[in-house]
């Protein structure tokens, strides 16, 4: 994939674990790639098929939700519905010929500053690595 | 309710390569409460549909919409304005709601984007199981109130074949024996001779052998 390509990247992380590690991120000065766009839910159970579609739909070239480990969800089965709910997503994304690899769910635990910015930038190089949702 | 799983999207988006134009439309029925057919549903298919157009850089239009009920004609109607700005309309109704569709617009070209399954319910979230196969005369007090038409791989009347094993139909593992079931519950309830009562051959005329029905209550005609 060429050098220039940078990819839109949507990123849902949740108001408990991902969010404070985020903020630790922050504390240490970490900085996230530019081209993810973060955005905030109360918890990751809340995302629903839709929500993890849309950014596809409206020119995004990956997604990934960034919420607790599965023992320590705040709301209990938020992170696991988001899992399944994910898993949807890949199956859909295979049917259309587009590659599983562009959503992806993380397990982060609070405070892992590190963590939070090692998935985007994960992410973000896997996405570079498969270039845009087009096909050429 | 009538219970149906979505076709698979590579079968729809063959169905409607050949449209540009393209309206999903769901129903607020039983295809809402099995979620496989309302507003969410509709706005699922309609954004999946979009990013196929996107890798395959093509341009296309799709909107969505979800009507009270597909199966009844003044619901219908009430798309009357919007059905030509189409050049494919997706029902996620039952089998029914394309139907009434086409019946309705018959110019118009009408896809079903779900599989129309049986009528059940929800034994638990996300897991619907058959309970009635529209015979047409209801039977199911003389056993237990579970019926053995819907639920019986043979739909015996007269107690289980030779199949049945711990509780599994001879069919599959995963097919509970309904007779097993049937059995078990009389004798807990002490009634298990009420199965004695033979019960003599169905007239199958009033179930879907009898040709396609048609039901008319005089006293709601207008
Ligand atoms: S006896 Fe007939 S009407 Fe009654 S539940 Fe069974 S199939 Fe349905
Ligand atoms: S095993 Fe039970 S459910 Fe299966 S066909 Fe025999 S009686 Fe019917």
């Amino acid at each position: 994939m060429s050098d220039n390509f940078r990819p839109k990247i949507v990123a849902f992380y949740c108001s408990n674990c991902a969010s404070s590690a985020a903020n630790v991120a922050e504390g240490m000065d970490k900085a996230l790639p530019d081209n993810v766009k973060m955005v905030q839910v109360p918890c990751t159970g809340r995302l629903e098929i839709l929500h993890l579609l849309k950014p596809f739909e409206e020119g995004a070239d990956g997604v990934y939700v960034a919420g607790c480990q599965e023992d320590s969800c705040q709301y209990v089965t938020g992170i696991t519905k988001a899992a399944k709910r994910v898993a949807y997503v890949k199956n859909t994304l295979e049917q259309l010929d587009i590659e599983p690899e562009r959503i992806n769910i993380y397990n982060l635990s609070a405070g892992k500053g590190q963590a939070f910015v090692d998935v985007a930038l994960e992410m973000n190089d896997r996405v570079r690595e498969l270039g845009p949702v087009l096909s050429e | 309710m009538i219970v149906a799983e979505p076709k698979p999207i590579k079968e729809i988006l063959e169905m409607v390569k050949d449209y540009n134009k393209i309206l999903v439309l769901g129903c607020k029925g039983c295809v809402t409460v099995c979620n496989v057919g309302g507003t969410k549903e509709a706005a699922i298919l309609a954004s999946t549909l979009k990013i196929a157009a996107r890798k395959n850089g093509k341009k296309i239009e799709v909107e969505e919409h979800t009507l009270e009920r597909q199966c009844d004609p003044e619901y219908v109607d009430e798309v009357k304005d919007m059905i030509d700005d189409y050049d494919a309309i997706i029902s996620i109704a039952c089998g029914v709601g394309p139907q009434f569709l086409s019946e309705r617009y018959p110019t118009a070209r009408v896809f079903p984007g779900v599989n129309t399954k049986f009528m059940g319910g929800a034994v638990e979230h996300g897991v619907w199981s058959e309970r009635c196969a529209g015979c047409g005369q209801c039977v199911v007090h003389h056993f237990g109130g579970l019926c053995p038409i819907a639920r019986c791989s043979k739909s015996l009347l007269n107690g289980p074949c030779g199949g049945s094993s711990n509780g599994k139909c001879e069919i599959s593992q995963d097919v509970d024996c309904i007779w097993d079931i049937i059995v078990r519950k009389m004798t807990e309830l002490g009634r298990l001779e009420e199965l004695l009562e033979f019960m003599p051959p169905k007239s199958w005329i009033t179930a879907r052998d009898g040709g396609p029905r048609r039901l008319i209550r005089e006293e709601l005609v207008i």
